[in-house]
């Protein structure tokens, strides 16, 4: 008996101390890489606006539209319910005005709240954690100078056992690395500066690298493409036929900071408001460095590759103005593209009025699934930049499943050269993600 | 400031680059024969020609116009094409409130001049992009149709009041 | 023609009992203010003959409101009515020509100015362009007016000529005197005629004699329309002019609760914001400018007492009145005797209009006057509005109306009219207010939704011999004109075309059960108005009963009809015409019949749809026959049941406006969809060429749209559609059809003109 209670204790010390090791923090406040838009010279608020951009706060803490700048309340919807972002204003009561220097970087360091709670990893913690402490801070020193909003914050909406936060400690210990960012000194500065933007601030790997069942980001597979919120988070890694590897850095650059690159696609959906509310604000010498690191991620295919017919026969037998070659031609999805479509993005893929509209070699109708295509039919597009406000209105509201499908087939047919599949049952599935 | 050809003359406009090109023709300009009817590209009634070929003048940024040629429903009957839409337009007797015409008489014109001869799917790839809310389009496909053959399709109307009787 | 006005009085009381217009009719009737017999179209200048100079700008000769002869220049022609794509201004034309010996081709057209009293409608006492009532109530007056102006213009030439005015003749506006070889122009004699006497007496054209009326003429206001000449509402343009456009509060009854305008203030081309209890409104340079200045408000809304309010809600509560509320009899035809019960409920969604044209208008207020540019169906109205809110008398109100960009009842309100005057008032400057597409389907004065149960009792054979319905609904005519409800506080637009079925049915009950709105949710006039929903569910239910006897829909149909020669004709002629039960259709390909008689027309439309396995409805062709009496201008009459029925079957498969969290759900084209050319089958109309009075035409095609289409698809597929708009959902022909990536089936079968 004193040996059954021996082993328990023994197994109890080793999980405990396990859970220890695994969970220890970095207490380290790192360093950043050189990063154009935010030298260590300029002034702390110049510093701290550039990197909340550049991190993206506003993408999820902002509702679109609202005018309520950071102050919460989007809504994720997750298999498991549903999460809102909180109020990150300096308002005292409802946002993160009482919050401390270290009480802040503690969330953006570790994942733990104010009140010591686990924050879930929707908010990427599991990213942030690479920033240095003072570029926390700057950003710290950023949201505190904005105006404060006192909406309150909104409950989530999880079932158990996913509303019981300490159960975070073991998911962070199985794949939370606590850990400042690293600079490899075998590569380029701006290559490190690219990394930093890459996984540290701009988070690209939180949408765009595959995880596993627990949610949790497979580094192996790394920036190879992955399904979030009804999505398709393309592979960007430096696979030529699957990933961006055939993209010129000028398409790069075009994308990231326009939303749009001739001949590749234009951004729509999260990506869209990535570009809109953060990338197009980095310094061309942080877009270099970010290309420079996507450049070096290896090649991977990632799951469900998608490969671009850059010469679809029907989409160039077609005109501007009339479609031809086309198998598909007076079926339900043709006459839909001809009613609504066709006058913005053309029979020939080119697109008119504006090249967002253009779909020829765009991954969205290569890819037979239709993902992203579904979902832009079904909830439009929509992405204001500087010199662009581009949209494109929702369809889902009016058009039944059979017609989203047929229309969705139809485009993956003419300007992918491919069988699409999408079903109607495909899309009521896709509507339920919305 | 950007200068515009416009219907062959050239406008110079003092306008944000991204203020689409319906707006301009419309407010600034005075050419009111353009309709506004939507706004997102999906009723035709802002048709206008760049260079000939039909465009929704009401997401077309008038910064990304350059010196392409806009031609409007004003002028669209000093075309061989749109002289015969127009004319068969009045044959046929297609226009009811005629709101949504202009944008469809400019998509017609635009087809029957790269296509002279339309079969049914010609028309409707042309013209489906232009909503008509009284519904004329039984005799807008009449009309193309004879624009292009020169054949009337239906009985035709008889001639009543001479231009500018009725504005 | 006074014999034939009285026979078309004569026709109407003896069908219906009961003045013919309808509902909307009788709203106008009420609303002429000054009495119904004074406010009425005359053929002589009178009444208030100073009043009417003043109003025409006294040329040399007026013998009347409507026509207008200068010493030189065109005959210039003021219509009555308003023109809004259903070439009303053509018939009245047409009318007014033919008697005063003009040519279309040697005339103008002119907008009338308001004026109940010159240009109020005989059938609904008021200048309303509504009800399918226009020629119906203009043509015996027209044809007088064009008679009586001839009349004097020859008298003029023979006191000239000293000859006896019978010896003249009158021929393209020229009076000649074949004896003397004599001529003289309508210019040249209009100063001589100005001065002449009114003719108590005149003669009307034989009809044999029509040069016009009854041929197929061009519509006057073409040459322009294709030109883009016409100058609708929104084209005005007035010097110094701005333009705004607003946003009201997207909840019925919200109001304005704080605007943040900083940064709209800060863009370039806007001139100012402006606020109103329930909007906000920009102003800019250009509307693209006040667009963008609209955005970038940051506006808080106090959402009101609706807040939550969602479509479902008003659909149960509807329901439940029509179930279990206290009606109103409109027809109580005897006891119920014992048979067969069918009984089934239909529902009919809230309708946008969505005009072509969004809602618009311009204003200049000064101190001491309102100048008013828009298009309208009320242009008294307009006016009255305007005073009241500027506060000036009536007569300091000057309002220019314009062509309309579409109506369809829309047009009839006024609600932007009072919002641009409003706005209007708060500058110094002209300005235009123009909503923009997603405002114009949000904040329409929407069609009501209804609610209605449908019984009959079947003898042996499967006819009925009674009838029973109860429909519930808002009420338009009771916001729109209290006063013209019934005693017993009956809306008789709510039971027109089912208080009296076109069959022979012996007895009925027919109850309208009044259910209004939450505050705030406003309902209008929708083309086609109560028959719209009331044909949908009679001849859908009647397709019902045809199906529960084992007959074919029209032989049931034609053998209720035995009793009623004109409806009878028109099925007849649409069944031969589409060759009714000729051949074997393919498989989910379905024809509908549907028959009525809306408007004083009778009407029977038959379409023929295709139903795909996933649910998707393909319209391969419609007929439609008619017989809407003397017909004006044929050419009209078949644009109008070809556009009407379009419309109709438009809004019959994807139209319905629904609400959650208290607003429209429904902003522009993208999801309240229009039917689009390539959906559009042909539509064939045949006429039933009489000498009965002329009924209308510009909502009967509409009227009848939507139960046809539904008797095609339970043809296709045996699904009966209780609902509007056609559920596609139900239509698909098994689950595993959804399973499967759609079909590529080519389209087949429809006809193109
Ligand atoms: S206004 Fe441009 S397409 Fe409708
Ligand atoms: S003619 Fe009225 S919208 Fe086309």
């Amino acid at each position: 008996m004193i040996r059954f209670l021996i082993v328990v204790v023994v197994i109890v010390l080793l999980g405990v101390g396990a859970y220890l090791y695994l969970n220890r923090a970095d207490h380290s406040d790192g360093t950043s890489p050189a990063l154009a838009g935010a030298p260590a010279s300029a002034a702390v608020l110049a510093r701290g606006e550039y990197l909340t951009r550049a991190a993206d706060c506003a993408a999820c803490h902002t509702v679109p539209g609202s005018g309520k700048n950071y102050a919460g309340g989007v809504a994720f919807r997750l298999p498991f319910g549903t999460i809102y972002s909180s109020n990150i204003t300096a308002d005292e009561t409802n946002g993160i005005g009482s919050w401390t220097d270290d009480e802040f970087v503690h969330a953006l360091h570790d994942g733990i709240g104010k009140h010591g709670e686990h924050l879930y990893p929707a908010f990427p913690y599991t990213s942030y954690t690479a920033l240095s402490r003072a570029d926390v801070l700057a950003i710290k020193a950023y949201l505190f100078s904005l105006p404060k909003i006192s909406q309150p914050n909104r409950r989530n909406d999880l079932s158990f056992p996913y509303n019981q936060r300490w159960t975070l400690g073991f998911w962070n210990a199985a794949f939370f690395k606590n850990r400042r960012f690293q600079p490899d000194a075998s590569q380029s500065s701006q290559w490190n500066s690219g990394k930093y933007l890459a996984t540290a601030l701009g988070h690209c790997d939180e949408c765009h690298t595959p995880r596993n069942v627990a949610f949790a980001m497979d580094h192996a597979q790394e920036l190879s493409g992955e399904m979030l919120q009804g999505w398709h988070a393309y592979n960007i890694t430096s696979d030529p036929v699957h990933g961006i590897g055939a993209w010129s850095d000028s398409d790069i650059a075009s994308y990231l900071t326009t939303g749009h690159a001739n001949g590749r696609g234009s951004a729509s959906g999260p990506m869209a408001e990535a570009v809109e509310n953060s990338l197009r604000f980095l310094q061309p010498a942080d877009t270099g460095a970010l290309i420079t690191y996507l450049r070096s991620v290896p090649a991977r295919a990632g799951k469900d590759p998608i490969t671009v017919d850059t010469k679809p026969a029907p989409t160039l037998a077609s005109s501007a103005t009339a479609p031809a070659g086309d198998a598909h031609a007076d079926t339900a999805g043709f006459k839909l593209f001809e009613g609504a479509c066709a006058s913005c993005h053309q029979w020939n893929g080119k697109g008119q009025q504006t090249p967002y509209a253009s779909l020829l070699g765009t991954r969205g109708v290569n890819d037979v699934h239709g993902i992203n295509v579904t979902q832009i039919l079904l909830q439009g597009s929509s992405l204001r930049g500087e010199n662009a406000d581009v949209f494109m209105p929702r369809f889902g509201d009016a058009y039944s499943n059979t017609e989203i499908a047929a229309l969705a087939n139809y485009v993956i047919a003419h300007f992918g050269n491919k069988q699409g599949t999408v079903t109607p049952d495909d899309v009521a599935e896709r509507r339920k993600q919305l | 400031m950007l200068s515009l050809s416009v219907n062959g003359q050239s406008y110079p406009v003092d306008v944000p680059d991204d203020m689409p090109l319906l707006w301009v023709l419309r407010d600034v300009i005075g050419l009111t024969g353009t309709k506004f009817g939507c706004g997102i590209a999906q009723c035709g009634a802002c048709t206008v020609h760049l260079d000939g070929q039909a465009v929704r003048s009401c997401v077309l940024p008038v910064g990304a116009i350059g010196q392409r040629a806009i031609t409007t429903i004003e002028v669209i009957g000093n075309t061989p094409a749109g002289q015969k839409i127009q004319q068969a337009w009045l044959d046929v007797d297609v226009v009811q409130c005629g709101y949504c015409q202009s944008g469809q008489i400019m998509s017609a014109a635009a087809l029957l001049a790269r296509t002279p001869n339309p079969t049914d799917a010609d028309i409707d790839t042309a013209m489906s992009g232009n909503i008509c809310r009284c519904a004329t389009y039984v005799r807008i496909r009449a009309a193309i149709k004879q624009a292009a053959t020169g054949k009337a399709q239906v009985p035709q109307t008889m001639v009543s009041a001479p231009e500018g009787a009725a504005s | 023609m006074q014999a034939a006005a009285n026979e078309q009085d004569a026709v109407d009381l003896r069908r219906r009992h009961a003045l013919q217009a309808g509902g909307l009719a009788i709203a106008f009737l009420w609303l002429g203010g000054t009495g119904a017999a004074s406010a009425m179209m005359s053929a002589r200048r009178q009444p208030a003959d100073t009043a009417a100079a003043l109003a025409d700008g006294n040329p040399p000769f007026a013998p009347n409101a409507f026509i207008r002869i200068d010493s030189s220049g065109p005959v210039r022609l003021v219509m009555p009515s308003v023109e809004m794509g259903q070439g009303i201004y053509t018939g009245c034309c047409m009318l007014l020509a033919e008697e005063l010996g003009v040519g279309l081709d040697q005339i103008t057209v002119e907008h009338s100015p308001p004026s109940d009293d010159l240009y109020g409608i005989p059938l609904l006492g008021g200048q309303i362009t509504g009800g399918s009532t226009s020629t119906r109530g203009t043509w015996p007056v027209l044809r007088e007016a064009g008679a009586v102006a001839r009349s004097m213009l020859v008298s003029a030439a023979a006191v000239k000529w000293h000859v006896d005015p019978s010896t003249c003749t009158v021929e393209r506006g020229v009076v000649h005197h074949q004896a003397s070889g004599r001529s003289a122009t309508f210019n040249q004699l209009a100063d001589v005629a100005g001065r002449l006497p009114m003719p108590d007496k005149v003669s009307l054209t034989d009809p044999k004699d029509f040069k016009l009326i009854g041929k197929p003429m061009r519509r006057v206001d073409s040459p322009d329309k294709v030109k883009g000449a016409t100058q609708f509402g929104i084209d005005v343009r007035v010097p110094g002019m701005k333009i705004a456009t607003v946003m009201a509060c997207p909840t019925f009854n919200g109001t304005l609760a704080s605007v943040d305008d900083k940064a709209a203030r800060k863009m370039p081309g806007v001139v100012d914001v402006l606020r109103l209890d329930n909007a906000v409104a920009v102003v800019g340079e250009h509307f693209w400018a006040a667009l963008q200045g609209l955005n970038a408000l940051v506006i808080e809304w106090n959402r009101g007492v609706n807040a939550h309010l969602t479509t479902q809600q008003l659909r149960d509560a509807l329901a439940d009145s029509a179930r279990h509320g206290q009606g109103i009899m409109a027809r109580n035809g005897g006891e119920r005797p014992q048979g067969t019960v069918i009984q089934s409920e239909y529902q009919s969604p809230m309708l946008a209009h969505a005009t072509m044209e969004p809602m618009n208008c311009t204003v200049h207020v000064t101190a001491d006057q309102c100048e008013v540019w828009s298009g309208t169906q009320v242009p008294m109205r307009a006016a009255e509005v305007a005073a009241k809110i500027t506060g000036l008398p009536e007569t300091k109100i000057v309002f220019h109306n314009q062509y309309l960009g579409g109506g369809f009842g829309r047009r009839l309100e006024t609600d932007w009219v009072e919002q641009a005057v409003a706005l209007g008032k708060q500058v110094s400057y002209p300005l235009k207010v123009v909503w923009t597409r997603e405002e114009d389907i949000r904040h329409d004065r929407m069609r009501p939704m209804y609610h209605d149960v449908v019984s009959a009792v079947l003898d042996a054979d499967g006819r009925p011999l009674w009838y029973g319905y109860r429909t519930s609904g808002g009420s338009v005519l009771a916001r729109f004109a209290p006063g013209a409800m019934g005693k017993d506080g009956m809306d008789s637009d709510a039971v027109e075309c089912v208080a009296e079925l076109p069959y022979d049915i012996p007895r009925g009950s027919v109850e309208w059960i009044r259910h209004d709105m939450p505050p705030g949710i406003v309902v209008g006039w929708w083309r086609g108005v109560g028959p719209t929903h009331n044909l949908f569910v009679v001849e859908s239910f009647i397709d019902e009963l045809a199906h529960h006897a084992g007959k074919d829909p029209f032989e049931y149909r034609r053998a209720l009809l035995q009793k009623n020669p004109r409806a009878l004709g028109v099925l007849n002629l649409a069944a031969e015409k589409i060759g009714w039960g000729g051949q074997s259709l393919p498989p989910r390909v379905g024809r509908g019949v549907a028959l009525g008689e809306p408007f004083g027309s009778h009407v029977c439309a038959i379409v023929e749809a295709e139903v795909t396995p996933q649910g998707e409805v393909r319209l391969r062709k419609a007929v439609v026959a008619i017989d809407c009496g003397i017909t004006v201008n044929p050419g009209s009459v078949e644009a109008q049941l070809q556009g009407g029925l379009l419309f109709g079957l438009s809004a019959a498969l994807y139209n319905g406006l629904t609400i959650k969290d208290g607003a429209v759900e429904q902003s522009n084209f993208n999801n309240y969809r229009s039917l689009r050319i390539n959906e559009a089958p042909n539509v064939q109309v045949y006429r039933v060429i009489n000498a009965e009075a002329p009924g209308g035409i510009g909502e009967v095609g509409t009227a009848i749209a939507a139960p046809a289409l539904a008797n095609a698809i339970f043809a296709a597929t045996g699904v009966r559609l209780y609902q509007l708009p056609v559920d596609r959902d139900r239509l698909v022909q098994n689950p595993d059809a959804l399973k499967s990536v759609v079909s590529t089936a080519r389209h087949e079968g429809r006809d193109i003109a």
